[in-house]
């Protein structure tokens, strides 16, 4: 019996390896071997570049990876010595791939190669270095200048002041804005900022600089130019493409990429225009895009000299006539291409982004105090001082290291306490020869769990394991130190704000519970009067409205969320639509909701989407539970004159509990950790407040200075609250019963 | 009123509250629909989702995305990525069942030691935010060898699902009467035959289900497909998906017409499975 059961394993085994063999890598190794080379280039810039490849004689394997996942990838791969030779990114990533050794300078050799440093715009050759070194070799550079409509405005208007007062025309045409630009983002309004004497960062100080009266008063220009009706206020990138495309908008701020979507639509571009107020230029941020080595490719002579190909002149002109993008270097001017002309003007008229660490950090608290300054919520100033407070708090010093002796004994009592557990356990089973018998009676099941067990431990529990560790270091990605329990005591104590205030923990651990809740109740109660109504015995097409019921199962859900957000658009959404419709059918007069500038519409759009996202799984679950209900059981019931009502609350829920109490468990446990939606729907808007614990969490390891260390304790702290919380549930549900699981 | 009358009336308030329900269900679904098909965006506040510029030119540059090969042949690049996507989510599913089955089948009929910790190990397996095992998980693929593998790939799926089959797949066969495997045994069949030929049958419709929801694990996954290949050949169709996504822009007409055509196969198999589904997940409804 033993040999049968060995010789099923072995097949089952066999037939596993066979499975995985058949995926397995299916290119061979090359004699020659290639250059590797990423990028996230897509349309024109992507052939641009197949063109310059083409022009290479040597072997190269390119691959483009998805933005969204481009600077993980590095990460994940570069330092363990894999990933590319060559890859090529923006220069204010520089800073991060710099401390984690993602990247390797540019030997002097290699730079005279390419033409020397005079081959190159002193900005862009400038953004690329740092204490001396270039680390990159720039390709091209982009930034924000003045799109103009020539059948709405002949000539590019010369200030800012003469763009708004455009609209005043008498036959200015209806529902036409005179500028559209991603107004509530610090990207763009650095430009205006500049204009008025401020900056996003102070380079020398490497400091936040997004502060004082100039950024008031750019502030304050940006609300007029808000209530003037010059600019819509909700304008996000896509919208600002769309304005412009179908002639709605006469002037837009945005970059090359937006050319590649106008084909078709007539166009000009000039640089920023002046803003009469201060008497100054616009000034916008420059980012260098710059193709650079890894550590492992700068060891290999091909990765060297392609590097050199790509960022020389012949490549610079094919990228300027291909993809029309503008070149970093003096010995390839500008063609007679006027977008390119304009750039070239502009670009020479801007400040490369710094590629600091602080850098990084300013985006998310300057984003967040000019979204609470247009949306009135605050005045300029307590805003900006807001901000300032988030950006320190991001930038605070990093716990001192912390002696790892405490951690080490309270592991070795906790092992101390196995021991004695396992003891225990093992003299309730009748001592060690007790024990052994039950190990022994045990073997047949360990036979069963045995793939199981390998495959959870390793390639789950592990990483969990090593994950959660991580929330006792802190520092930079490559110099982590041991701190103990200095995370956890910072999240507890919200590092010193006061524990109620906007962000700690306890409110984001407030809104979590209340995002789970009702999430759940909504995915339950729609999902059982579902499955309710679809099991009743007499219901026609009932296959064909399973499966409509089921489509937002189907389709991935990063576009259906997306969608969702994009039906709760102020002023363009299908949620307005239906408003207007209302108000032109009944004479009402609603006026459209701005969703995600207060908390409670923010949450309700949010909520509606997961809903939407989720009770499909509830219905299904009912469905299946309501097939096991014994017909005989509510027949007799029927027979004894109980009414509908006590059949369905006194016999129907009660028998499909035990199916649905589990699932509901399960169901709670990935809505509390459903990251996606929060992220793609709300973003946290407004100010934050909407944030759930993961996606606080996830903020602290990506968009706030990479702290890891802070993000597994935030990861931790969820896991501990879900198990205690599944374990007093537990003790509850089962009450004095031996428990179940 | 008369009984029939009130039974026609109960009929079509259930199919109002269905419709009601079906609305809400593709109504967003449609805004894609419509976003896949249009030339050019409207900036009406509309309520019906209809395509302006009706069109099929961005299903044609999504499915008809091609490469050329270093020996200049041409290959049918999306074709390629659809079959990777297929390839991966069943393999993933194949072996995430496989593995849970035999586990499912243990936790549900054996007596063991440590048999209560391992199911409360399994659920708490879901409660850690992947968020921070993302890294680690790197690390042991490298020791492993299977980063840049899709074999890694269908590992790491594969062994995500098993709890959640798990769980799912233990309680079909706790509701399956022991009395059906002691008979087979009586007969001569060992313990092992008897849950391949009398447990296994029984419980098709669940594992049905366990397989549809380890396939959709792997299907729709992003970050993972995307931070493991290193072969555009190799890619799964999410990732293709997110390469629609720029770092300054976005063209959302393409990405909502390759989602139209990524969810077109599992639609498929969603109608397929889902008679099963409905007899498969009650019995098998998940036990904490």
């Amino acid at each position: 019996m033993r040999a049968a059961l060995h010789r099923r394993w072995a097949k089952l085994a066999f037939a596993l390896a066979f499975v995985l063999t058949a995926l397995g890598p299916s290119l061979e190794a090359r004699a020659e071997e290639p250059v590797v080379l990423w990028h996230a280039y897509r349309g024109a810039e992507e052939e641009a570049l197949e063109a310059i490849l083409a022009a290479w004689g040597g072997p190269v394997e390119v691959l483009a990876v998805p933005y969204d996942a481009f600077s993980t990838k590095l990460e994940s791969t570069v330092p363990l010595g894999e990933g590319p030779d060559l890859f090529i990114d923006a220069h204010e990533r520089l800073g991060n791939f710099r401390e984690r050794g993602i990247v390797a300078p540019i030997s002097a050799e290699l730079l005279a190669r390419s033409g020397g440093a005079e081959a190159y715009n002193l900005g862009a050759l400038e953004a690329v270095r740092f204490e001396g070194e270039a680390y990159g070799l720039p390709l091209s550079q982009k930034c924000i200048a003045l799109y103009y409509n020539p059948a709405l405005v002949a000539e590019p208007p010369a200030s800012l002041e003469a763009i708004a007062a455009l609209g005043d025309a008498p036959d200015w045409p209806e529902g036409v804005y005179p500028l559209a630009y991603e107004a509530r983002g610090a990207y763009a309004h650095a430009a205006l900022l500049a204009a008025f004497g401020g900056a996003l960062h102070d380079p020398v100080a490497d400091d936040y600089a997004f502060e004082g009266e100039a950024a008031e008063r750019s502030l304050d220009y940006v609300l007029g130019l808000i209530d003037a009706g010059v600019i819509p206020e909700d304008a996000d990138g896509a919208l600002v493409t769309n304005l412009f495309k179908a002639g709605k908008a006469a002037t837009v701020f945005s970059g090359p990429w937006l050319a590649a979507d106008l084909e078709g639509v007539e166009y000009a571009v000039a640089p920023l225009p002046v803003v009469e107020a201060t008497g100054e230029p616009m000034r916008p941020l420059l980012t260098v895009e710059a193709i650079m080595l890894s550590p492992h490719g700068a060891e290999k002579q091909a990765a060297r000299e392609l590097l050199a190909h790509i960022a020389g002149p012949a490549g610079a002109r094919i990228r300027a006539e291909t993809a029309r993008s503008l070149s970093a270097r003096t010995d390839v001017p500008p063609s007679d291409d006027p977008l390119l002309q304009a750039f070239a003007t502009q670009a020479a008229q801007s400040t490369p982004m710094a590629s600091t660490a602080a850098m990084r950090a300013v985006w998310e608290p300057a984003n967040r105090a000019i979204r609470k300054v247009l949306r009135r919520d605050l005045e300029p100033k307590p805003a900006l001082e807001e901000a300032r407070r988030r950006f320190d708090d991001v930038r605070r010093p990093p716990p001192p290291p912390a002696n790892p002796a405490p951690v080490v004994v309270l592991l070795g009592m906790l092992s101390l306490l196995g021991a004695g557990a396992l003891v225990h356990r093992a003299r309730k089973l009748g001592g060690a020869s007790g024990t052994l018998d039950a190990l022994r009676r045990s073997l047949p099941a360990y036979a069963y769990i045995a793939l199981g067990v390998v495959a959870v431990t390793v390639l789950v529990i592990l990483p969990i394991f090593f994950g959660a560790g991580a929330a006792l270091f802190a520092g930079k990605p490559h110099e982590m130190y041991y701190v103990g329990l200095a995370n956890f005591v910072a999240i507890l104590t919200a590092r010193g704000a006061p524990l109620l205030s906007t962000g700690s923990f306890y409110v984001v651990l407030a809104v979590t519970v209340l995002w789970t809740v009702v999430n759940v109740f909504f995915h339950l109660a729609i999902g059982v009067a579902l499955g309710l109504v679809l099991s009743r015995p007499t219901m026609r097409l009932r296959g064909l409205y399973r499966v409509l019921l089921i489509v937002p199962w189907a389709v991935p859900s990063y576009v259906t969320a997306l969608a969702w957000r994009g039906m709760f658009h102020r002023q363009f959404g299908a949620v307005t639509g239906l408003i207007h419709a209302i108000n032109d059918l009944f004479g009402f007069s609603l006026e459209p909701i701005a969703w995600f500038s207060r908390f409670s519409t923010a949450f309700t759009a949010n909520v509606a989407t997961n809903v939407w996202l989720g009770f499909p799984f509830m219905m299904v679950v009912t469905l299946g539970a309501l097939a096991a209900v014994p017909k005989d059981v509510l027949e007799a019931a029927e027979v004894d004159g109980a009414s509908r009502w006590q059949r369905l609350t006194q016999i129907t829920l009660p028998m499909i509990a035990p199916t649905m109490i589990p699932a509901v468990t399960l169901g709670a446990i990935w809505t509390f950790n459903m990251f996606n939606v929060v992220f793609l729907v709300s973003g946290g808007d407004p100010d934050g407040s909407t944030d759930i614990l993961v996606s606080e969490a996830y903020r602290w390891a990506f968009t706030r200075d990479a702290q890891y260390g802070y993000a597994a304790a935030y990861a931790v702290l969820i896991f501990l609250l879900l198990f205690a919380t599944s374990r007093i549930t537990d003790r509850f549900m089962t009450g004095s019963k031996e428990d179940r699981a | 009123m008369t009984a029939s009358q009130r039974e026609l009336l109960e009929s079509i308030a259930a199919h109002a509250v269905i419709l009601a329900a079906v609305a809400f269900s593709l109504y967003p679904i449609l805004w894609v629909v419509s976003l896949a098909f249009s030339g050019s965006t409207s900036l009406e506040a509309q309520v019906m989702p209809v395509p302006t510029d009706p069109t099929l030119d961005n299903i044609r540059e999504v499915v008809g995305s091609t490469r050329t090969e270093v020996d200049g042949s041409q290959i049918w690049l999306f074709g390629r990525q659809l079959l990777n996507s297929i390839v991966v989510s069943i393999a993933t599913a194949v072996v995430g069942v496989a593995i849970a089955i035999p586990t499912a089948y243990a936790f549900a009929r054996f007596e063991f030691i440590g048999k209560r910790g391992g199911m409360r190990l399994l659920l708490a397996t879901q409660m850690f935010p992947a968020v921070a095992s993302a890294v680690p998980l790197f690390m042991i693929l490298e020791t492993l060898e299977l980063l840049n593998t899709r074999t890694g790939l269908v590992l790491c799926y594969a062994s995500t699902s098993i709890p959640f089959a798990v769980f799912q797949l233990r309680s079909a066969f706790e509701a399956i009467p022991t009395d059906l495997e002691e008979a087979a045994m009586v007969d001569g069949a060992t313990r092992f035959q008897a849950f391949l030929r009398v447990v296994l049958p029984v419980a098709r419709p669940a594992i049905a289900v366990t397989f549809l929801f380890a396939f959709m694990t792997a299907y729709n996954e992003f970050i993972l497909a995307a931070t493991l290949l290193n072969d555009e050949r190799a890619f799964t169709l999410p990732v293709v998906l997110q390469r629609f996504i720029g770092e300054y822009d976005a063209r959302w007409d393409l990405f909502a017409a390759g989602a139209i055509v990524v969810s077109l196969p599992v639609m498929l198999l969603f109608y397929q499975v889902q008679r099963h589904m409905v007899a498969g997940l009650g019995a098998g409804g998940v036990k904490g």
